[in-house]
Parts: C-alpha cells; structure tokens; sequence
C-alpha cells in the first residue's frame, strides 16, 4: 500500500475542518475526489503535503509504511509525495527553469545522486515539455508571474513530469482549462502513470475522468469521506448534485 | 500562524559572517591620532607632491570646523577620532613583479575568499588591482592595458607619475568641503585606484579592485578617481570583504567619476565588509561619498551596486547630468540582517536637456535589520524634457525589521516628466510552501525568492560578479533552519 489515512482529525486555526477521514490508496491506482465547495478537499491536500498551519490532531498517515508526521514538507516532496495546487503561486524573478533545477537537484542529493549539469538538465526539460506539450517560451518565464489560469495548471502538470512523484495529489488541475488544454492535461498525467505510483484527482467535473478513468470516486463531506464508489459514482454525482447525499448523512 | 513563520524565520536569518578570518601581514602603522603632523606623515611616508599635502592640509582644516552629521534613521555611537591609526601599509621590500613575490599570507586570504589573482587573470581575463590595508600590493594587466594608453593603478602611483590628471581632476566632482566625510577622506586617505581612458577607447576587459580592510583599529579612507575621454568606455568593478572584528572600523571612501562627451563609465560594487555580530557588536562603519558627472553630451554613468556587508552603511552614488542628453543609471539591492543599519540610495541632478536618469532600488530587511531609501531627483529649469523613472522596493523577512523609503523630488520646468513607484512586500508562507513542496528547504528557498526579487539589479552586473553576488545574498541571509 502506498497510502494509508485512518481516522484522520485536522483543524486550523482552532476550527475543525477533517473529521474522522479514512482512505487507502495502492500503487498503480487512480483515485478522484469530489464535493462539495468548503468541505475540506483542499485542506485534506494540504495536511498530507505537511503543511504546517493544518494541526493535525488525530489519526494517522502511512506513506510507504512510514509515519507521514515525523517528515518536513521538504522531506515528503523527496520522498514522492507531489501537490498540483489548486491556486499555483507566483514567484517573482525565479525562472521556472531555475526553480525546477534547484528542486530536481535537491531531490537527487537526498537520494544520494548527483546533481544533474546543465546540459543534462537542459535535455530532461525538452523532453518532458515535449510530454506535456507546453511551449517554450513558458519555462523561461518567472513562476508562474503573469500566468492565465490555464498556463499555471499546465506548469503544474509540467512539474509532475520533471519531479517524478510516486503519489501526485492534483487539486482541481481542471478547473479554468479549456478542452485542448483538459486533455493536455490528462494526457500528461496518463503518461505519467506507472504500476508504482498513485493518483489523487480532485475535481469538480466528471468531464475530467472521461479523460482520467479513476479506480476509485470518493465523496468529501463535511470533513469526512462518506460515499466511496468507481467511476459510475461520479456520473451519478454529475446527474443527481450533492443534495441526496446530503439527505443521506442527515438520516 | 504569523508568529511561527516569524520565529523560523528569524532562526533562519541568524547566520554568522563566513568570512571572518584575519591574516597577518607585517604592518606599518602611523602614530594614533589625528593632527596636521598626521597628515604630513602620510604625505611624506607616499613622497607626495606639494600640491596634495596643500589639498591635504586645506581639507584637514575645512573639516575641524564641521561636525559629525546626525541622521534620522541611523543610529551611531560616537566616533572618537583621536583613536584611529590613518595610515598602515604592508612593509614593503622590494617592488614585486609576479605572484610568487607577494606575501604567501596575503594569497592564501584571498584564496579563502575564492579570489585567487592568478584565476582571476586567466579565467576572466579581469586585471585586478588588489588593495589591502591601503597599500596596493599588486598590479596586473597593467602592460596589456597600456597598449591602449588605459591608465589603471593605484592612487599613489598616479600621484607620482601622472601628477597633472590627478591635479586636474582629483576634488573635482567631490570637492574637500563636500561632507563631513568626504572631508576627512581629503585630509587622510592613504590610497586606492585611478583609471584613465583615453579618446574613443573601449577597456577591453572589465577593471576590477577587490579592498580590504585588515589591519585593526585602522581606518580606511580609499580615493578612487575615473577618468573616461570623450567616446570611451569601461566597466569597473570593486568588491570588498574584511576579516571579523570586535571594534568598530571607520571606512570612509570617495569614489569620483568624469565621463566625458559619448563616454560611458559603469561602475558595479559588491560589498560585504564585517557588518557585526548577531547582537550588533563589532562591523564596519561605511560611509562613502561616490558621485560621477557626465561633463559631456550624451554621456552615460551606471552605478550598480549590491551591499550586504557593515554595520553601518550611508552611501548615495549620485549623477550629475551636465550635458545634453546624458544618462544616469543606479541599480541597487542593499541588505540589512541582525542589527545592520543602512542608508542608501541616490541622487540625480538634471542639468542638461533631454537628460534621463533610472533608479531601481531593492531593500531587503531581515532580523533586526533597518533599511532606508533616501534619493533625490532634481531637475532644473534648463533640464527641458528630462525623464526620470525610479522603483523602490523593499522586502521584508519577518516583522522586526524596517524599511523606510524617502524620495524626494524637485522638477522646476514643465517638460519633465518623473515617475516613481514605491512597493513592500513579504515572503509569504505561500511562496515557501509551494517551495518546499517541491523539495526545496527553507534556505534554499529564501535564497531563491530573495535573488528572484534582487534579480532586475543582479542583471546589471558583470557575469562573475553577478554570480558573486548571487551567492552573497544566500549567504548573507542564511541560518541554522530547525
Ligand atoms: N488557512 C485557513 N484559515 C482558516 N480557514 C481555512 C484555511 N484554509 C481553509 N480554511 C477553511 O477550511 C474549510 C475547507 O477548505 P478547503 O479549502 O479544504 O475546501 P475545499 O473542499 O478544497 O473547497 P473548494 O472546492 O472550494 O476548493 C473552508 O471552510 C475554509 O474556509
Ligand atoms: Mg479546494
């Protein structure tokens, strides 16, 4: 198993926001999270990246086995774990190119391996550019300054490709790309896919698993996960809203 | 929240100074004090001609009639000048002629600096004057560059063999009654460099003059003087580190500019003297006078600088624009860590019509650190249709810090146009999150985001400088992280 969350309670700033959240996920799986706005997708992202102003206050995440807590949110990138950020943020002056050489990098020095030179590095981004099809004059571009909505998705797909992840968490990756760029990104991550890493797809759209076919269709509720499903769940979803299910918990 | 990312912040910006090591070469002091017997001291120890002990003297005596100014952001213990030593030189025995004459000790300091002359000759074909505690100690490239008639050596030198180019334009762009400072400069300084570039001559490679200040307790008054003739061009670059240290040291230097007709001077610094520890003891006192003139038209001068050293800095590499259609430029990136105080930034004075001038500034503040812009733009009623862009940005690591902006601007024709934008901002917890997601550590991503910020500065410099200072500005904020 790669990633073991039981009984998870998160909070910030004194509010609890996850409840009690259980989820399993195997290597070689997809698995897609839906609901509604506010239940705490993102925050539940956010607590296994490491993130420090989520308090976890009880339950457990193994990942790879290991106890998740005792690791720095650097830590965990090195180890495989990446976020698709729901809100990418900009860092001015820093080229994507140099941040992404600087990640790579130090990736490499925590596995024990050498720091890829600069031609190397060069060779690497074509072809993972070439993966994810984004042009190049994005990567010459500071991080993700002045970038549409669609162009800081793809970077963060484009990130995926070059950093490797064995677990990829993609918050909301869909939201604001048109259907080119919808399937860019799918495409991306179906290339990506291998029997030892794991997906986490958040989204809203049923749109996005008829590109990405998920094993698993979770639905995040009030900080809890209360319906778990394959794929039909989310056309149900789809069809149907979140009212029966809301209906269904009041019961 | 807003505390902890405060506290890891504060824990990371605690650094120590990397280069603090002293070396010890044998060194000729002049007596403590400061009298006009010091000064003749000075004056006959260099064999100087009568007309600087008269500039000399006439300095000494204008500056026992002025008084230590008092800023309003800086806070400064008294100085007390009767317990400096003004003049130190290395005991010279013969001249040198190559590297295996100079003082192993010396080589070696400046190989932990990773400056060896040596590299530097052959790699990038940079000609370094090295300075250390006043006295040049080694001159290269000098042949190569009078194949072009460039002049480049020390003051002294020049004093000794081209007396009239001193003559002639030493004072003439900061006169001995300019500040308080400066004053003391006039009246003490023991050495530096001098460039000349003759007519329609493009230096072929870029001069460079690494200072520093070594001996204790001893002041440093450095005068450099750059002379560019009509159509000429040279890129100059001056870096600096010193040993640590416990007392405070004085360094006071002018830095003087004369870009003729078409001429263009760019003149870059790193700086990155002992600024004291963790708790503001020790560091350097740095307060430099630098001011350039275009004399001619269509003239260009381009001060860049990236300071991250002393405890103290006030310095205001300023233009004058006297021709037509000349150019001043100032590129700065200044920080402030622990208990540094700095205050920094430029003056441009529009002379001439159709004059433009550029200010980018970029504070950085940490710990305790306190950063002030303080530049003037001054167009007057013949500078018609004169421009002036400026920026000042300030970046804040933590909430203990400052950082304070003061433009001040005075157009006195219609024509002119001035624009100034003024910004402050933080790292935010977002920024080094999604940094770190990436696997990237929270030193390393401060370094980043604080050279991506630095980076419209960083690009003025010279390549191996720029990549100097790159690692400076890592350096300068770096810490023990949890
Ligand atoms: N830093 C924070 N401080 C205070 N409240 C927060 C913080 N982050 C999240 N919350 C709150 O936690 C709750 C869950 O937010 P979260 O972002 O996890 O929702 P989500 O399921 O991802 O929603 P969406 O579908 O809109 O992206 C919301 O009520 C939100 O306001
Ligand atoms: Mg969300």
């Amino acid at each position: 198993m790669l990633l073991s969350i039981k009984n998870l309670h998160a909070s910030v700033q004194g509010k609890e926001i996850l409840n009690g959240v259980n989820l399993e996920v195997n290597r070689g799986e997809v698995h897609a999270i839906m609901g509604p706005n506010g239940t705490g997708k993102s925050t539940l992202a956010s607590v296994i990246a490491g993130r420090e102003v989520f308090e976890m206050t009880s339950g457990e995440i193994l990942y790879k086995g290991k106890n998740l807590q005792k690791l720095s949110v650097e830590e965990r990138a090195r180890e495989g774990i990446f976020l698709g950020f729901q809100y990418p943020v900009e860092i001015p002056g820093v080229s994507i190119t140099n941040f992404m050489r600087t990640a790579v990098n130090e990736i490499r020095k925590y596995k024990g391996l050498d720091a890829l030179s600069a031609s190397e590095f060069i060779k690497m981004m074509e072809e993972k550019k070439k993966l994810v099809e984004i042009t190049s004059n994005l990567t010459n571009r500071s991080v993700n300054e002045g970038f549409s909505g669609g162009e800081k998705k793809k970077n963060e797909i484009f990130q995926m490709a070059m950093l490797e992840p064995m677990l990829a968490i993609l918050d909301e990756t869909d939201s604001g790309l048109d259907i080119d760029a919808l399937r860019i990104v799918a495409n991306g991550v179906n290339k990506l896919r291998r029997p030892d890493n794991a997906f986490v797809v958040i989204t809203h759209y049923q749109r996005l698993l008829d590109y990405i076919i998920p094993d698993y269709v979770h639905v995040l509720f009030e900080g809890k996960i209360v319906k778990s499903g394959g794929k039909e769940l989310a056309l149900e979803l789809e069809e149907r809203g979140y009212d029966w299910i809301k209906k269904e918990q009041v019961e | 929240m807003e505390s902890d990312s405060n506290k890891i912040i504060g824990e990371f910006t605690q650094g120590d100074y990397k280069y603090g090591f002293v070396t010890d070469i044998d060194t000729e002091f002049a007596p403590r004090g400061l009298t006009e017997d010091t000064i003749r001291f000075i004056s006959a120890k260099k064999q100087e001609p009568e007309f600087l002990l008269e500039f000399r003297l006439k300095a000494f005596r204008h500056w026992l009639t002025m008084t230590q100014p008092k800023w309003a952001h800086l806070h400064i213990d008294p100085i007390n000048f009767q317990d400096i030593i003004y003049y130190a030189a290395p005991k010279k025995k013969h001249q040198l002629e190559n590297l295996d004459q100079v003082d192993p000790d010396l080589l070696a300091t400046f190989n932990k600096l990773g400056i060896s002359l040596e590299e530097q000759k052959k790699l990038s074909g940079v000609a370094v004057d090295a300075v250390i505690d006043s006295v040049s100690v080694k001159t290269t490239f000098t042949e190569t560059l009078s194949k072009y008639g460039i002049i480049f050596c020390s003051f002294s030198e020049a004093v000794l063999k081209h007396p009239n180019l001193v003559k002639q334009y030493m004072g003439s762009v900061v006169p001995y009654t300019d500040n308080f400072f400066a004053s003391l400069n006039s009246a003490v300084f023991s050495d530096g460099s001098f460039c000349y570039i003759p007519k329609g001559v493009r230096c072929p490679v870029e001069l460079s003059t690494y200072f520093r200040i070594n001996a204790a307790n001893t002041g440093q008054f450095e005068r450099t003087l750059i002379v560019a003739e009509e159509g000429s061009y040279v890129s100059y670059m001056e870096g600096c580190t010193a040993p640590q240290r416990d007392e405070n040291q004085l360094h006071a230097a002018i830095v003087e500019i004369v870009a003729m007709k078409d001429a263009e001077v760019k003149y870059s610094t790193v700086q990155n003297w002992y600024p004291g520890d963790k708790n503001g003891k020790g560091g350097i006192y740095n307060f430099v006078t630098k001011r350039g003139i275009c004399k001619g038209s269509n003239a260009k001068i381009s001060w860049t600088q990236v300071e991250t050293g002393s405890a103290i800095t006030w310095k205001y590499p300023s233009c004058i624009l006297l021709g037509d259609n000349s150019v001043g430029e100032f590129y700065s990136v200044a920080v402030t860590n622990n208990h540094q105080q700095a205050d920094t930034g430029t003056k441009m004075q529009h002379l001439g019509k159709n004059t433009r001038s550029t200010i980018i500034s970029k504070g950085i503040s940490a710990g305790k650190g306190n950063n002030s812009y303080r530049g003037l733009v001054r167009i007057t009623k013949n500078a018609v249709n004169s421009r002036n862009y400026s920026q000042c940005d300030s970046l804040l690591l933590g909430s203990q810090c400052g950082a304070h902006t003061f433009p001040y601007i005075q157009v006195e024709n219609k024509s002119s146009i001035v624009e100034h934008e003024a910004t402050t901002s933080k790292i935010s917890e977002d920024q080094l999150f999604y940094c770190q997601q990436r696997g990237i550590d929270m030193e390393s991503a401060i370094g980043l985001i604080v050279n991506g910020y630095a980076k419209e500065v960083l690009k003025q410099l010279p390549m191996e400088f720029a990549v100097e200072a790159q690692k400076l500005l890592s350096i300068s904020l770096e810490g023990s992280v949890g």
